[in-house]
């Protein structure tokens, strides 16, 4: 019972993929996932292997086919969208509709959640949302339009934005997609700091594999056939690994942590 | 230091605007009345000619009333279909809004042979197109609203609101072939658009529906502003985001279809206003921008309405070719400078 109450989400025999009247698509099956609090996550795997489709599950964005998930020990279909967005926080992929939100304006949204019907902010939401602006380094950009940064920028904008909404998990999906290598840096360093520092379950899905590695507590893996997931060093001892990108191209090294082209043949 | 900005001012300045606006609004018309018995009639002092009384509290108050509402419902119209299809482009006439309102007071003008004598009577009543306008604006609010849930680019959206808008037209042509010349004179006269046609009691009527539509704007104005980052994001959020569309839907297709009942489907304005209040105001909270666009709709529509009686006092100017000519230009203009700040 006790060892319950520390996981802030857990995934009994879920299934997840995409059901129609006609046919279900089954994309993965059986995921057993126990996450503690302020882990700092990575989900790794090839592109279309369902990795987005996981997150959508666990955001409630899309349905799950089968089994059940917990947030902080209640069901995810028994939360309203309300009580979820006090628990978990989002960073999408997907480009900003054209407006002129300030970026203050923008990241104040995340406080929607909690104020009242009109939105007020009160003296304690702006305090929130200005230490929000210091964690990610990024009060020098508070009273631009969101559309005039750049990449790198807006991506630690919108984790801002995500912080702002103070909750326990943040979820981002490929946060470091348009990102050149110092800002992937730069997000990932700071994604772990909050996981760190003040306790937050960060989850990310990726295609840093070898930042990954060197930053994650905890990997997930998705291949076409299994999904695993445990502390990176465990990991990388049984060698789940470096079997998740099996190719004569790349082989894993064990003693650098990281993917190296294969020099073999 | 942190709260977003405040303008004041620009209110102030605005309001000021508004009522000066409306002073020469009231002043001008076909008959000559001097600036100073104007006023004199607003202070309740002696006029030199008791017709003058009459013309200005019972002809040009109620138009300059009207044109308060119409300017504004249909700015606020356009703003919410704006954020609702997070298009610039969007607005009650652009998406066949208006037009739908005219097919539903076309239906029941033109189509009232087919329907019969009976309901001939009850037709003509202001409620009955009010009613009629609001059925039809919700009839092709609620379809492109459908569209747009399958098609997610917004450039498909417009042209899908162009389609519904030619294909309204389409049939009320067919429904103007088979109609009597009395009834098509009636249609036509309603389809230029006019401000002045309604007495105390329509003016009433008006704004009542007016303000029931404006009361729910004002309880999803925080979601609106959710939706300013995107569906999934103002899911993300706590926000029911189909209860909102849903409200703005109705609430749009009231304040569209009762406005275009009442004074004709007016042009441009839904669309270009918005704009308009935008750039005095670079924001898009809607806690600022509603009242912005409902105050720079107000004085659009009254200066467009000033403009149609300036060249000769005998005759005035269809209100919807002043509207047009004010709107046409912004619409090429925002295309051009949308190229060049996004690509």
């Amino acid at each position: 019972m006790e060892t319950k109450k520390t996981h802030i989400i857990k995934t009994k025999n879920l299934s997840i993929g995409y059901s129609s009247k006609k046919d279900t698509n089954t994309i993965a099956s059986n995921l057993n996932i126990e996450v503690s609090s302020g882990k700092f996550i990575c989900l790794l795997g090839q592109n279309g292997i369902g990795k987005s489709t996981l997150l959508r599950t666990l955001t409630k964005v899309q349905p799950e086919l089968n089994g059940e998930i917990e947030i902080n020990g209640v069901s995810l279909n028994n939360l309203t969208n309300l009580e979820l967005a006090k628990s978990l926080s989002l960073v999408l992929t997907e480009r900003l509709p054209e407006n002129n939100l300030s970026v203050f304006e923008l990241v104040a949204l995340g406080r929607q959640p909690h104020t009242n019907w009109i939105g007020y902010l009160t003296s304690e939401d702006l305090k929130i949302i200005n230490e929000a602006f210091h964690k990610t380094n990024t009060q020098h950009l508070m009273n631009m339009k969101y559309y005039e940064l750049s990449d790198g920028q807006l991506q630690k904008v919108l984790i801002a934005r995500a912080l702002t909404q103070n909750t326990a998990i943040i979820i981002l999906d490929e946060p470091t997609a348009h990102l050149d290598i110092h800002h992937t840096i730069e997000t990932f360093t700071l994604l772990k700091k909050l996981a760190k520092d003040f306790n937050k379950t960060v989850i990310v899905s990726t295609h840093e594999i070898n930042l990954a590695l060197q930053l994650a507590d905890e990997l997930w893996l998705m291949n076409a056939s299994k999904f695993v997931s445990g502390s990176t060093d465990e990991l990388i001892s049984n060698n789940s690994v470096s079997e998740l990108f099996k190719s004569d191209l790349i082989s894993f090294n064990k003693t650098l942590k990281q993917f190296t082209i294969s020099n073999s043949q | 230091m942190l709260q977003t900005k405040s303008y004041k001012n620009t209110f102030a300045i605005l309001f000021i605007a508004l009522i000066i606006v409306t002073i020469i609004n009231i002043s001008l018309g076909s008959v000559y009345i001097p600036f100073k018995q104007v006023l004199a009639v607003f202070l309740n002092q002696d006029v030199d000619n008791e017709s003058w009384n009459t013309i200005i509290l019972n002809l040009r108050l109620p138009k300059a009333i009207t044109a308060i509402i119409v300017g504004s419902g249909l700015s606020i119209s356009g703003l919410l279909m704006q954020t609702i299809f997070r298009n610039p482009l969007a607005g009650p006439f652009v998406l066949g809004i208006s037009s739908g309102a005219s097919l539903g007071v076309a239906i029941l003008i033109l189509g009232a042979s087919f329907l019969g004598a009976n309901i001939m009577s009850y037709s003509f009543t202001t409620w009955g197109l009010a009613v009629a306008a609001s059925i039809g604006a919700f009839f092709v609010l609620a379809s492109v609203m459908i569209a747009a849930v399958k098609v997610r680019n917004t450039m498909s959206i417009l042209i899908i609101g162009l389609m519904f808008g030619s294909l309204t037209s389409a049939v009320i042509s067919i429904l103007a072939y088979f109609s009597s010349a009395a009834q098509l004179q009636q249609f036509m006269f309603w389809s230029f658009g006019s401000l002045g046609n309604l007495n105390w009691n329509e003016i009433l009527s008006l704004f009542i529906i007016f303000s029931i539509g404006i009361l729910l704007i004002v309880f999803i104005i925080k979601p609106l502003n959710g939706l300013l980052i995107g569906e999934n994001y103002a899911r993300s959020l706590g926000i029911n985001v189909k209860r909102t569309r849903n409200i703005t839907l109705i609430a749009t297709s009231i304040l569209t279809g009762v406005i275009t009942a009442f004074a004709g489907p007016i042009a441009f304005i839904g669309l270009a206003v918005p704009h308009i209040a935008k750039l005095l105001f670079t924001t898009s909270n809607h806690k600022t921008l509603i009242p912005a666009v409902a105050i720079n709709g107000a004085i659009i529509m009254l200066i467009c309405d000033s403009i149609s009686q300036l060249p000769s006092s005998e005759y005035m100017l269809p209100i919807n070719a002043i509207t047009s000519i004010f709107g046409a230009p912004i619409i090429i203009w925002l295309l051009v400078r949308k190229r060049k700040i996004h690509y």
